[in-house]
C-alpha cells in the first residue's frame, strides 16, 4: 500500500546539488539588508494590533462594531479567512504529493510554513471574537463541554488540523535539518549560528539519512498527506456549521460546508501564490521557482475560484427564486441592496479577473499568477464579510414587512472600527512575521525533496 | 402528586397544528386541576433549579409550568412593558429582553406585538452553546448562566426570535439587590455575556408576576401555570389558560420552527403570527 504513497526512493544515497545547498541557506546565514526594517515594520502593526485589542478587552465588543443587530462581523469573517487560508498548505502539499507531480517540490516548504503560520492566527481570532475570553479555558475543561454545539466541535476540528499541520511540516523538514547542519559545519562553523545549529540538532533527532530511514520518513509523509486532507475537510465544514444551526437565511443553507471548504482552497492555493513570489524574490530562488511553477498553481487555483463561483450561483439563484420572504430578502441585500458594493468585488476581483488572468495566455505569467492570488485572497476576505454580516444582521422578527416590500426595514449595521481593522490589519502582518522569521530559520526550499526528485527526473525520465 | 404535573414532551411533540396545540393545553389542563390562583398557588413552593444538573424537582407539589399569554386584542403599542423590564433588571436603553415590535397584517395595517423571550420547550438557543450556559429549568424557563457564558454569541444565532441581548460595553449599575446575582435575577449583567427575558424568575417564588405583566396597563399580558391551568394579568384579572386559548385562537409565534413556545398569542387585527420571512430551503 505504501506504494502507492510513497514516491520510489532510490536505494543508494541520491546525488548532492552542492549549488543548490548553498542557494538554500544563505538565507539562512546571511542576514539581508531589508530584513531587520521589514520586522520591524511589521512587528509594530502587530504591536498596535494588541494594544487594539487591550482597548477592546477595557470597553467590551461594543468597539469593535459589534450591536445586538449585528452580533457577528469582522472577527468571525476573520476565523474563517485565516483558518481558510491555511488550507493552501494541505492542498500544494498533500494533494500534489498524492499525485505524483514532481513539479511540487521547491513549492512544499513554503506551503506548509504558509499553513503553520496562518492556522494560529486564524484560531487567535477565536479570542476576540469571544466576549469574555478569560473563561476560554472552559472550552478545554470536559465538564463544560457541550457535545451538541458546533462551536466546540470547531476548536476540537481545528486544534487536531493544528497539530496534523505542525506534524506535516515538521517531518519533511528533518532530512533538510540535517543538510542544514551539515552545510553550516562546512560553510560558517563561527559561533554565530549557534541558535541554528542547536536548532537543527533537535530538528533531526537520531535521524541519519539511510535509505531505510528514509523510506520510512516517506511513508509517514505519505500516510500524513492522506489524513491531512478530511481533517482540513472537516475543519470548514464543521465551521459552517456554526452559522447554519440557524434558522437566518444565508446561514441555514445546506450548501455552505461545501462552499466554505472550496472556497478555503482557493484562498489557500492563492496565499501559496503570494508566499512563494515574495520568498523566491526576497531570498533570491529564482532559479529553482520557474514561471511554470506559477502557472501551475494558477490553474489549480482557478480550479477551486471556479468551483465556488459556480456555487455561489447556485446559492444566490435558488434563495433569490425561492417564494419566502427571508431567502428572496437576504439575496436582495446582497446582491441588490446595502451589500452590494462587497458582493461584486468579489465577483469581479475574485470570480471574473483571475478566470480572465488565467484564460488569456499573455497574462498567464508569473506577475499575472501574483496579481490575481492578491485578488483572491482580497476578495475572498470580503466575501466572508458578504457571508457573514448580511445574514447576522438579518431582522427575524420581521417588522412591518409588507408594507415596505418585505426587503429594506429593520436591518442590523454592523460598523468598523478602528480597533477591529486595526486587529485584522496586525493579524496579517503577523503573517508575514512569522514567515520571514521562520524562513530565517529553516530552508525555504525542501533540499533533499528537490534532489531526490531531480534525481528521480534524470534516471527515470519522470516529468518535471 | 406527580399524576398532576404536565407532560410537557407529549405537549410539544403534538403541537404541529395550532388547534393541536390548543387541544394539548386541554388535555394538560384536565390532568393538572383546576381551581388555585396563581398568585395563591406560587406562593413561596417553588425554588427555581439553578443549576442545569439539577432536573429533578426539588419541591414537594407538582411542579409549575409557568407560560404567558399576550393578549394583542388589548396591546396599544406603549411599551411600558419594555420600561418595566428594563427598570427592574437594569438594563441599557437597547436591551429590550421585552420588546414591541410593529408588526403588519395581510390587510397591510400596523399592530403592536410585545416579544418577550418564548421559553421554548425545545429551546434552539440551548444545544448551540459550547460551555453550556444556557439551561432550562424543570419548570419550563430557559436561563443563561453568566458566570458560565464566554460570549460566542452562537446563541444569538441559533434564537427564532432575536430575542438575545449581548452586553457590548460595560454594563448599566444597580444598587443592591432583593434577590442574589444568579440566573434568575442577572442583575447586574455582565460585560461579554448574554441576557435575555427570564420572565423574571426570581421574583415567581414569591408569588409575583413578571414586571412587564404587572406594569401592562392594558391587562394585555397574562402570566400563570400550565399546570394549574391558571394565569393572571396586571389587573388582576384571572383566566383559565385552556378556556381562554381555545375560545380566543390563542397560537404561538413561528410555530413552524417546533420550538414550541411557551408563550401564547391572542390574535385580535386580523393578523397572522405565522411570520412568512424565513427559510426553509
Amino acid at each position: 500500500m505504501t506504494d502507492v504513497i510513497v514516491e520510489p526512493v532510490p536505494s543508494e544515497a541520491h546525488p548532492v546539488d552542492h549549488e543548490l545547498r548553498h542557494a538554500v541557506l544563505r538565507p539562512v546565514l546571511e542576514t539581508p539588508r531589508w530584513w531587520w526594517p521589514s520586522v520591524l515594520v511589521l512587528g509594530a502593526v502587530v504591536a498596535l494590533g494588541i494594544v487594539a485589542w487591550i482597548f477592546q478587552l477595557a470597553h467590551g465588543l461594543g468597539s469593535a462594531g459589534y450591536n445586538d443587530d449585528a452580533f457577528w462581523g469582522i472577527y468571525e469573517s476573520n476565523l474563517v479567512t485565516f483558518i481558510g487560508v491555511s488550507y493552501g498548505g494541505a492542498v500544494v502539499s498533500a494533494i500534489l504529493r498524492l499525485t505524483h507531480q514532481s513539479w511540487r517540490a521547491p513549492l512544499t516548504r513554503i506551503a506548509e510554513a504558509t499553513a503553520l503560520v496562518t492556522l494560529p492566527i486564524g484560531m487567535i481570532f477565536i479570542i476576540p471574537h469571544l466576549g469574555n475570553p478569560g473563561k476560554i479555558w472552559e472550552l478545554v475543561w470536559p465538564p463544560y463541554w457541550n457535545l451538541s454545539s458546533p462551536i466546540l466541535w470547531d476548536f476540537f476540528a481545528v486544534s487536531t488540523y493544528l497539530m496534523a499541520t505542525i506534524v506535516f511540516f515538521y517531518l519533511p523538514l528533518v532530512p533538510d535539518a540535517k543538510v542544514a547542519l551539515e552545510q553550516l559545519d562546512a560553510e560558517a562553523p563561527s559561533t554565530r549560528v549557534k541558535v541554528r545549529q542547536t536548532l537543527y540538532r533537535t530538528l533531526v533527532g537520531r535521524y541519519g539519512g539511510t535509505p531505510t530511514e528514509r523510506r520510512r520518513l516517506n511513508g509517514s509523509i505519505g500516510l500524513l498527506a492522506i489524513m491531512i486532507i478530511p481533517m482540513a475537510v472537516s475543519v470548514h465544514s464543521v465551521l459552517s456549521f456554526a452559522f447554519a444551526s440557524s434558522s437566518r437565511a444565508g446561514y441555514m443553507e445546506t450548501i455552505l460546508p461545501v462552499y466554505f471548504v472550496v472556497a478555503a482552497l482557493y484562498s489557500g492555493v492563492a496565499l501559496v501564490v503570494i508566499s512563494v513570489a515574495a520568498v523566491r524574490k526576497l531570498f533570491h530562488l529564482e532559479s529553482y521557482i520557474a514561471s511554470r511553477h506559477f502557472v501551475r498553481l494558477g490553474f489549480l487555483m482557478i480550479a477551486f475560484g471556479a468551483a465556488y463561483l459556480y456555487l455561489t450561483f447556485t446559492e444566490y439563484l435558488i434563495d433569490g427564486y425561492s417564494n419566502t420572504a427571508g431567502p428572496a430578502a437576504w439575496v436582495h441585500q446582497v446582491v441588490a441592496g446595502r451589500y452590494w458594493v462587497p458582493f461584486w468585488f468579489y465577483f469581479v476581483a475574485g470570480g471574473l479577473v483571475p478566470l480572465l488572468i488565467m484564460a488569456i495566455k499573455p497574462l498567464r505569467t508569473k506577475t499575472g499568477v501574483t496579481i490575481a492570488s492578491v485578488f483572491v485572497v482580497l476578495s475572498l476576505w470580503v466575501k466572508r464579510l458578504v457571508i457573514v454580516i448580511p445574514a447576522a444582521t438579518e431582522p427575524l422578527v420581521r417588522a412591518a414587512t409588507k408594507a415596505s416590500g418585505g426587503v429594506s426595514t429593520g436591518w442590523g449595521t454592523y460598523h468598523f472600527t478602528w480597533i477591529s481593522i486595526s486587529i485584522t490589519v496586525a493579524a496579517t502582518a503577523a503573517i508575514f512575521l512569522l514567515l520571514l522569521i521562520v524562513f530565517r530559520f529553516v530552508p525555504a526550499l525542501s533540499v533533499t525533496e528537490m534532489e531526490e526528485l531531480a534525481h528521480e527526473t534524470r534516471t527515470q525520465g519522470g516529468r518535471s | 402528586m406527580s399524576e398532576a404535573m404536565i407532560d410537557t414532551t407529549t405537549a410539544g411533540a403534538t403541537a404541529t397544528a395550532v388547534t393541536i396545540q390548543r387541544r394539548s393545553v386541554l388535555r394538560a389542563a384536565a390532568i393538572g386541576g383546576i381551581g388555585l390562583g396563581v398568585l395563591g398557588a406560587v406562593g413561596g413552593t417553588v425554588a427555581l433549579a439553578a443549576e442545569p444538573a439539577s432536573t429533578t424537582t426539588t419541591t414537594s407539589g407538582p411542579t409549575k409550568q409557568w407560560c404567558m399569554i399576550i393578549d394583542l386584542r388589548m396591546c396599544n403599542g406603549c411599551q411600558l412593558c419594555t420600561t418595566a423590564c428594563q427598570t427592574a433588571h437594569f438594563l441599557h436603553e437597547d436591551q429590550t429582553w421585552m420588546k414591541v415590535y410593529t408588526m403588519t397584517n395581510a390587510a397591510g395595517e400596523e399592530y403592536p406585538m410585545p416579544r418577550p423571550c418564548m421559553q421554548c420547550e425545545d429551546p434552539a438557543c440551548v444545544p448551540v452553546c459550547p460551555v453550556g450556559a444556557n439551561f432550562r429549568t424543570p419548570e419550563g424557563l430557559v436561563l443563561v448562566d453568566q458566570s458560565k457564558c464566554i460570549g460566542t454569541r452562537i446563541c444569538m444565532n441559533a434564537c427564532p426570535y432575536d430575542a438575545r441581548y449581548f452586553n457590548w460595553g460595560a454594563p448599566e449599575p444597580a444598587p443592591k439587590q432583593p434577590y442574589a446575582q444568579s440566573p434568575e435575577w442577572p442583575v447586574p449583567q455582565v460585560q461579554g455575556t448574554v441576557g435575555k427575558c427570564i420572565d423574571c424568575a426570581a421574583m415567581l417564588p414569591t408569588g409575583q408576576i413578571p414586571e412587564c405583566a404587572t406594569h401592562c396597563a392594558m391587562g394585555v399580558i397574562y402570566f400563570g401555570d400550565l399546570t394549574s391551568d391558571t394565569a393572571v394579568n396586571g389587573m388582576g384579572q384571572t383566566i383559565k389558560i385552556s378556556t381562554f386559548l381555545a375560545e380566543n385562537n390563542g397560537m404561538v409565534f413561528k410555530e413552524e420552527y417546533g420550538t414550541h413556545p411557551r408563550v401564547f398569542y391572542i390574535p385580535g387585527h386580523g393578523q397572522d403570527l405565522v411570520n412568512d420571512n424565513d427559510s426553509g430551503d
